[in-house]
């Protein structure tokens, strides 16, 4: 492998920070392919890094970083296997091809074009149903996102030893029960599949974009991963309509960052959002894809529910949204699925089009529904709506009741000042 | 790799156990068949309705045992059978659970064997 000339050019701190975000994912995910053996795959990983930085900043950086690590990678795995008795049964029980353990001599210099991308059989593999959907996201993130294991715990708001713990019973699992990390052969398993690893992506981002400014930085940044994700996804199924209505929705709702906050960090509601603040180019790409993603045949609800987020974007104010749009693509996701906060959300659109009179009454049908009842949001919609109608008494209460349930401080604030609005 | 599958019933579902709603024996028969014919089953057996076990249970090891008629009584869920197949993987294993007869209406466990 010739070492680049220009060593200065490409620093190799700074190549190894990229490629361990960007491309020490790609690697694992060809180790584990190779080996089938998740343990083997991240150790031989973690050595190929080591061995990068002991030797780049003296040698300088590869041309193509990734197939040096994968190469090194898999003379340390092939090592491992030749001295480790254990892992050399493990292998042969997992039936791997007996080309896997010719010299990696005979391969010759690889380039990054022999490193195919495997992440998708990583993805499918962490999103396996006999995996619990907490234990899908935390592999996610840490296998597929390539975040430590500090960086999983700090964004799922939980203490470092017990991520580490929840990865290790979910690596035991996969092992003991030899669950494939595998793109599912069979094509109705992969279909049953996909939505599974939609969804895990979906929950990343929610994660990320209900943290508050008070929460640590990197569950902000969980957006951005999940949006990372969504764009590898996409890519690596462009038939898709949903893997490209996914990242569609995750962009045009990103896109509302910037405004959906005050400067004391207090939530604005999309009404009084300054629409100038939100981000364009994410909402042009968002837009883009989905309008192209809408009209395949496999569209189903994250194209539909992008959709919904498009006719916000494209509406230049406020009062300019087709709500009756919104309203009908509210009646195809409830085709896609029984739901209560899309009922919910329904409701609201039906108040904004045929007024509030007809909304409130939508959403009173709905208070019965247990979902609903623990849910802030559905007594905020109702206080609103009760405040145009003015039926103040009504209103008070409703917001008494989502300050009860609401989590953050930053939201009790908002509810407070809209009591305080109406003299309570 | 060798799975079991456990045929779970539960004593308030009508379509366990010997009832017209619920999978027949020759339903049974043929499955056991296509395992056979695939090659991949390695045991298994099928026991009788739940009423008809005893159980004994000792809090410590020093205790005397305690016998009881039937199963364990604020358990709905019992035992059918177990059938044991040998397999490459979880999802060979998730596929045959998703022929079994016992899964309809019931519940399939499928669970790895302990090697010791």
């Amino acid at each position: 492998m010739a070492p680049a000339a220009a060593h200065e050019e490409r620093p190799a701190d700074d190549v190894l920070a990229r490629v361990h975000r960007e491309e020490h994912s790609r690697l694992l995910a060809a180790l584990v392919r190779r080996f089938g053996d998740l343990d083997l795959a991240e150790d031989a990983a973690q050595e190929a890094m080591e061995s990068a930085l002991r030797s780049w900043p003296e040698q300088g950086v590869p041309q193509q970083p990734l197939a040096w690590l994968t190469t090194v990678a898999r003379r340390a795995a092939l090592d491992r296997v030749r001295h480790d008795q254990t892992a050399a049964r493990r292998l042969a029980e997992l039936h791997v091809r007996e080309e896997a353990t010719a010299p990696p001599a005979d391969e010759g210099p690889l380039t990054t074009e022999d490193v195919p991308d495997e992440r998708l059989a990583m993805l499918m593999g962490c999103c396996h149903p006999a995996i619990a959907p907490a234990d899908r996201i935390a592999l996610m993130l840490r296998f597929v996102g390539a975040l430590t294991s500090a960086e999983v715990a700090q964004a799922l708001l939980l203490a470092t030893p017990t991520l580490q713990a929840r990865i290790t019973r979910a690596k035991q699992r996969i092992a003991a029960h030899r669950i494939p990390l595998t793109v599912p052969t069979d094509p109705a398993e992969r279909e049953r599949r996909l939505p599974l690893v939609l969804t895990a992506i979906s929950l990343i981002f929610t994660e990320g974009y209900s943290a508050t400014s008070g929460d640590a930085p990197i569950r902000r940044e969980l957006s951005a991963e999940a949006i990372r994700l969504a764009r590898i996804t996409r890519q690596l199924l462009p038939a898709s309509a949903e893997a490209q209505g996914l990242l569609a929705l995750l962009l045009l709702s990103d896109a509302r960052s910037p405004a959906r906050e005050d400067a004391e960090g207090i939530p604005v509601p999309l009404e009084d959002q300054d629409r100038s603040r939100w981000d364009a180019g994410s909402i042009a790409e968002g837009l883009a894809l989905v309008e192209e993603a809408a009209a395949r045949p496999d569209a189903g609800s994250f194209t539909v529910q992008a959709a919904i987020a498009a006719v916000h974007a494209e509406a230049p104010r406020f009062e300019d949204t087709d709500w009756a749009q919104v309203v009908a693509l509210y009646d195809l996701l409830l085709t896609h699925g029984e739901d209560p906060v899309v009922r919910m959300n329904r409701a609201i659109a039906v108040g904004r089009t045929r007024g509030p009179a007809e909304g409130l009454a939508l959403l009173e049908q709905l208070a019965a529904e247990p979902e609903l009842a623990r849910h802030h949001p559905f007594h905020i919609s109702l206080a609103l709506l009760r405040e145009q109608l003015g039926r103040t008494d009504g209103a008070v209460a409703a917001w008494r009741r989502a300050l009860d349930l609401a989590g953050g401080i930053a939201e009790q604030r908002f509810i407070r000042r809209r009591l305080a609005r109406l003299g309570e | 790799m060798k799975y079991v599958l456990l045929l779970m019933g539960n004593l308030a579902d009508d379509r366990c156990g010997e009832t017209d709603e619920g999978p027949g024996p020759e339903e049974f028969i043929a499955f056991d068949e296509a395992l056979k014919e695939a090659g991949v089953l390695a045991g298994g057996f099928a026991l009788t309705d739940p009423e008809e076990g005893t159980s004994l249970s000792k809090a410590t090891s020093e205790a005397e045992p305690v016998i009881t008629a039937g199963p364990y009584a604020e358990s709905r869920e019992f035992v059918g059978g177990t059938i044991v197949i040998e397999v490459d993987s979880l999802d060979d294993a998730l596929a045959w659970a998703a022929k079994c007869p016992g899964a309809i209406g019931g519940r399939v466990e499928i669970r790895p064997l302990a090697e010791y």
